[in-house]
C-alpha cells in the first residue's frame, strides 16, 4: 500500500511555501508538501509544532499569511472553512461539532436536510442516511440521539456528515485521541474503507503506531518547519521520534524506584461503592505507584474521583495515612491529604482565563496570605519554587493558562497539587494530548515524587505507560476490580486480557459496552 | 478581558513549540499583545479619558470645574456602589437583576424607620435587610440550582411588590427627619457624605476583591467552577456571599439616595437602575461569562456612562439622544470585546 501512490494517482493537494504567524509567533514557516489523491497522509509533531495549524489551513479553518495552496494543480484560496467545504475539503476537528441534542440522521444533513415545502421530510431523510451509511458500511442507527453516542461513533457522525457533503479530503485532527481500544480499531477501519473509496485522509495524530499503521505517507513537523516527508513503510516508532525532537530519544521511562516491601499504607479503601463503584477495596504504599487499568469507561476516573469525593460516595471507607478518613468535599479529600489531578485538565482542572500564578496557588492560598489577605511577594515566591520544581521556567506567571502548551498546563496541575504537600496523589490521564518531550518530564516527575514518599494512583489509557510506570497494577472492568497484576506478571496481554474480561486480548472490532 | 488569549483556547497554541520539557526552560512565548491587546488591556480608560478632554475644552470649566465633579461623584455614589458589588457577581460567574428592586425596598423601609426613629438604626436595618435578600438570592442560586439570571429575575418582581405593599404605592416624605439627611448630605471637605461612603465601600470591595482569598475565589469560581471545585474552593458559599453582597450595596445605595433628596418610593430605583448598573459594569469591561474583570474598571466604566450624561445636560442637547449613544456605547463595548478575542485566537 504505501509505495508512492501519491505519484499514481497525481496531487490531490500541494502546498507551496506556505507561512503562518498567530501574533508575533510563527506556526509555521515555509512549509511545501504535496498529498496525493486517495491516499492517507499524517502530519506528525510536538505539540506547537504546526501540524494542527497545517491541517486547519489545508481545511479553510485559516488563511495561510503566505505561500500557496493548489487543489488539484489550480491555486485556490479558502476564505472560510464553508469556502473549503464546497470544494470538497472537510475538517473533523478534535472537539466533535455535534448537536446532542438531534439524531444522527438530523446531524449528519444538518442545514442540508431534505425539504418539502419548508417543513422536514423525514422519509427522505431516513431514505438518504441509510443509503449513505450503507455506502461506507457504517452500522448507526440514524434515529438515535446524537448526544447518547459514543465519542467513536459520534465522530462516525461526523464522517457521515463530511461524505453527504461530498468531501473528497478529509482532514482528522487527533480522531483517536479520545477514544477506548476498539473504537480506535473501529476508527482505523473506517479511515482505511475511506480512503480506499477515493478520499483522501489527512491525519493529524499525536500517535505514532496509529500513525504507522495507517498512513501511506508521513510528513513531520518541528518547530512549524517541515522536517521531511517520507513513505511511511520505511518507517519506526522511534525514527519518527527523533526526526520529530531532532535527536534522538533515550529510553522512554525512567527507571522504576522500588518500593519497600514494609513501606506505610498511605491509603487505603475499603469497599468503595459510588456511580460506577461497585465495591473497590485497595491499599497504595508509599512511594508506590499504583496503576489502574482498564477500557474508557470501566470505573478508573469514577474510583478517582470517589475517593476525592468529586463524586457522591453511596458507602465505603477511603483512609489516608494513619487514619485521616476522607469524607465529605474535594476540599475535605485535599485537606486529608489527597491531591488529584483530574481527567481532563481544560474542563475540570485549569483557569484558562486566569493567570497561570493564581492556576497554580489556587489550592494554597492560605499559605501565602495572612488574615485572608494575600501576600504578593510571597505568592509569587512560592509559585516560582514549585514552578522549578516541576520543570516549567521561564517567567510569564501573568499570562492565562489558556497561552501554554498542554505539557505545561498538565505541570501547572501538577504544581498546584504539590503546593498542598499530598500524602497521595491520582494522576489521571496525566499524559493526554500532550507532547513527547513533556511526556517523558512528567513520567520523571511522578518517579521522583515516589522517592519523598509520595503514593501515586495512576490512571491510564496507554497501556505501555502502565507498564512502563506502575510497580503494580489494577485491572478493572464494569465498575470492579477484576485483577491485580504484579512483577513479572504485568504484561500488556494480562493487563488488556483482564481489561477485556477475556484470556487474550480479543479481535480489535469488538464494539462492546465496558 | 487583560489577556488577549482569554477567550476559547485553540487545540494547539502556537506559542508552545519545542519544550523538551528537561532541557528547555519552558516556553510562554504568545503573541505578543498588538495595538488592538493594549487597546484591550486599557479598555475603557481611552474613551474615558478621550470624552473628558473633548468636554473640558468645549465647555470649559463649566465641566472640570470642582462644582460639576463633585456633584456628578455625588450623583453617582449609588450607582457606583452597586455596580462595585455587580462586578463582584459577575466575576463569580452570576448576575444579579434584583438590584433595582431591593434598592427600592430597602429605602422605603429605611426612609420609614427614620421617620419615627433613629436614622442610624434605619440604616443598619436597611442594610441587613438588603444583606438578607441578597442572600436569598444566592441559596436560591446555589442550592437550588436556579440560573442567576431567572431567579433574580422572578425575586425582582417579589421585592418590587413587597415594597409597594408597604409604601401602598405611596411617596414616602421624610422632610422631617433631618438627622437621616446628614447620612448623605453632611460635607466633608466639600465632598458629600454620600460620596465619601460610595469611595470607602468601593475601596473595601476592591481590596477584597483584587487582594484577598475570598477575592481569588470569586474569579476562580467565575473562570472554572468545576476545576474551582476541585482545587477545592467551596464555589457555591463564594457566590452566595456575593450574591449577599450585592444585595447589601443595593439596600446602601438606595439609603444614600433616599436620605438625598429626603423621600422614597417603591418605583425608584427598578429595571432603569438594574441596568444601568450592568451597563456600567460591561462598558467597564468585567466579562458577562465570568472570571475576567476588575472593580476599577466598573468604576471607569460607570463615570463614563455619567460623562455622557452630563455631556448632554451641559450641552443641552436631547436627553432622547443620550438612551440611543448610550445602547450603541454598550455594544461596541461588548462588540469590540468579543471581536478583539477573535483576532487573537
Amino acid at each position: 500500500m504505501p509505495e508512492g501512490e501519491d505519484n499514481l494517482q497525481g496531487a490531490h493537494v500541494e502546498l507551496r511555501d506556505i507561512s503562518k504567524s498567530f501574533g508575533g509567533t510563527r506556526a509555521l514557516e515555509g512549509v511545501s508538501l504535496t498529498i496525493g489523491r486517495g491516499s492517507i497522509h499524517a502530519l506528525v509533531g510536538e505539540n506547537g509544532a504546526g501540524k494542527s495549524t497545517l491541517g486547519k489551513i489545508i481545511a479553510g479553518a485559516h488563511a495561510p499569511d503566505s505561500g500557496q495552496l493548489l487543489l488539484d494543480g489550480e491555486p485556490v484560496r479558502f476564505h472560510s472553512p464553508r469556502d473549503a467545504i464546497a470544494r470538497g475539503v472537510i475538517l473533523i476537528a478534535q472537539e466533535l461539532a455535534i448537536v446532542p441534542s438531534l439524531t444522527v440522521e438530523q446531524n449528519v444533513f444538518l442545514g442540508v436536510e431534505p425539504r418539502q415545502a419548508g417543513f422536514q421530510n423525514r422519509r427522505e431523510l431516513r431514505r438518504k442516511y441509510s443509503e449513505l451509511a450503507a455506502s461506507v458500511g457504517f452500522e448507526l442507527d440514524g434515529a438515535a440521539n446524537a448526544g447518547s453516542l459514543r465519542t467513536a461513533d459520534q465522530q462516525k457522525v461526523e464522517i457521515l456528515r463530511a461524505l453527504s457533503r461530498n468531501a473528497q479530503l478529509i482532514v482528522m485532527d487527533e480522531p483517536t485521541a479520545a477514544l477506548s481500544r476498539p473504537d480506535v480499531e473501529a476508527l482505523h477501519k473506517v479511515v482505511r474503507q475511506l480512503a480506499k473509496n477515493g478520499t483522501t485522509v489527512v491525519l493529524v495524530s499525536h500517535f505514532l503506531g496509529e500513525v504507522l499503521e495507517l498512513a501511506d505517507t508521513v510528513t513531520i513537523l518541528r518547530d512549524g518547519r517541515l522536517v521531511h516527508t517520507v513513505p511511511a513503510a520505511g518507517q519506526t516508532e522511534d525514527s519518527l521520534m527523533a526526526a520529530m525532537l531532532g535527536r534522538p530519544v533515550d529510553a522512554t521511562f525512567p527507571a522504576k524506584r522500588l518500593t519497600a516491601a514494609d513501606a506505610p499504607v498511605v491509603l487505603a479503601v475499603r469497599d468503595l461503592v459510588a456511580p460506577g463503584v461497585n465495591g473497590v477495596s485497595f491499599e497504595l504504599r508509599a512511594g508506590e505507584i499504583l496503576g489502574l487499568a482498564g477500557l474508557v469507561g470501566a470505573g478508573r476516573t469514577e474510583v478517582a474521583r470517589a475517593i476525592y469525593r468529586a463524586n457522591r460516595v453511596h458507602s465505603g471507607s477511603v483512609v489516608i495515612g494513619t487514619g485521616n478518613a476522607v469524607s465529605g468535599t474535594p476540599r475535605a479529600a485535599m485537606r486529608a491529604g489527597v491531591a488529584m489531578i483530574p481527567e481532563s485538565r481544560k474542563e475540570q482542572g485549569l483557569l484558562l482565563t486566569r493567570p497561570v500564578k493564581e492556576n497554580v496557588s489556587l489550592s494554597s492560598l492560605a499559605a501565602v496570605s495572612t488574615a485572608g489577605v494575600l501576600r504578593p511577594g510571597t505568592e509569587r515566591r512560592t509559585v516560582r519554587e514549585i514552578l522549578a520544581r516541576v520543570d516549567v521556567r521561564g517567567g510569564g506567571y501573568a499570562l492565562p493558562a489558556a497561552a501554554l502548551s498542554g505539557g505545561n498546563q498538565q505541570k501547572l496541575l501538577f504544581g498546584r497539587s504539590l503546593l498542598r504537600d499530598p500524602r497521595v496523589l491520582i494522576a489521571d490521564e496525566p499524559t493526554r494530548g500532550v507532547d513527547v518531550g513533556a511526556k517523558r518530564a512528567i513520567y520523571e516527575l511522578l518517579t521522583s515524587l515516589t522517592a519523598s514518599g509520595l503514593g501515586v494512583l495512576l490512571i491510564s489509557s496507554d497501556v505501555e505507560e502502565i507498564l512502563g510506570l506502575a510497580h503494580r497494577v489494577l485491572v478493572m472492568r464494569g465498575g470492579r476490580v477484576t485483577a491485580e497484576l504484579t512483577g513479572d506478571g504485568v504484561t500488556e496481554a494480562a493487563v488488556l486480557g483482564a481489561a477485556f474480561g477475556t484470556e487474550v486480548p480479543p479481535t480489535a472490532t469488538e464494539e462492546e459496552r465496558a | 478581558m487583560s489577556q488577549p488569549q482569554a477567550a476559547t483556547p485553540a487545540p494547539e497554541k502556537p506559542g508552545d513549540a519545542g519544550n523538551n520539557g528537561a532541557s528547555v526552560p519552558a516556553i510562554f512565548r504568545v503573541p505578543r499583545a498588538g495595538l488592538l491587546g493594549k487597546a484591550r488591556e486599557g479598555g475603557i480608560i481611552y474613551p474615558f479619558i478621550l470624552l473628558f478632554v473633548i468636554l473640558a475644552i468645549w465647555k470649559g470649566s463649566t465641566f472640570y470645574g470642582k462644582t460639576n465633579l463633585l456633584e456628578i461623584l455625588d450623583q453617582q455614589s449609588a450607582t457606583l456602589i452597586i455596580a462595585a458589588a455587580g462586578t463582584m457577581v459577575l466575576i463569580a460567574g452570576g448576575i444579579d437583576l434584583s438590584v433595582g428592586a431591593t434598592y427600592a425596598l430597602c429605602e422605603v423601609i429605611a426612609t420609614k424607620m427614620a421617620i419615627h426613629g433613629d436614622p442610624a438604626l434605619a440604616i443598619i436595618v436597611g442594610v441587613l435587610i438588603g444583606v438578607g435578600v441578597g442572600a436569598i438570592n444566592g441559596v436560591i442560586v446555589t442550592f437550588f440550582r436556579i440560573n442567576s439570571l431567572i431567579a433574580t429575575l422572578a425575586s425582582s418582581f417579589v421585592i418590587t411588590g413587597a415594597a409597594a405593599l408597604i409604601t401602598s404605592g405611596n411617596l414616602i416624605i421624610a422632610y422631617t427627619a433631618l438627622g437621616f439627611a446628614n447620612f448623605a448630605r453632611t460635607e466633608f471637605l466639600d465632598v458629600t457624605t454620600a460620596a465619601w461612603t460610595m469611595i470607602g465601600v468601593v475601596i473595601i470591595l476592591g481590596v477584597v476583591l483584587a487582594r484577598t482569598i475570598a477575592g481569588r475565589y470569586m474569579y476562580a469560581a467565575g473562570s472554572n467552577a468545576e476545576a474551582a471545585r476541585l482545587a477545592g474552593v467551596r464555589v457555591q458559599w463564594i457566590k452566595l456571599v456575593t450574591f449577599a453582597i450585592s444585595g447589601g450595596a443595593a439596600a446602601l445605595g438606595g439609603i444614600i439616595d433616599a436620605s438625598r433628596v429626603l423621600s422614597a418610593s417603591s418605583s425608584n430605583g427598578g429595571t432603569v437602575l438594574t441596568f444601568t448598573v450592568l451597563a456600567g459594569i460591561v462598558v467597564g469591561g468585567t466579562s458577562i461569562l465570568g472570571g475576567e474583570g476588575a472593580i476599577w474598571r466598573t468604576v471607569i466604566g460607570v463615570l463614563f456612562i455619567a460623562l455622557i450624561g452630563n455631556g448632554f445636560t451641559l450641552l443641552a442637547w436631547n436627553p432622547l439622544y443620550e438612551q440611543i449613544t448610550l445602547g450603541v456605547i454598550l455594544l461596541l463595548a461588548v462588540g469590540g470585546d468579543a471581536w478583539s478575542r477573535l483576532r487573537t485566537t
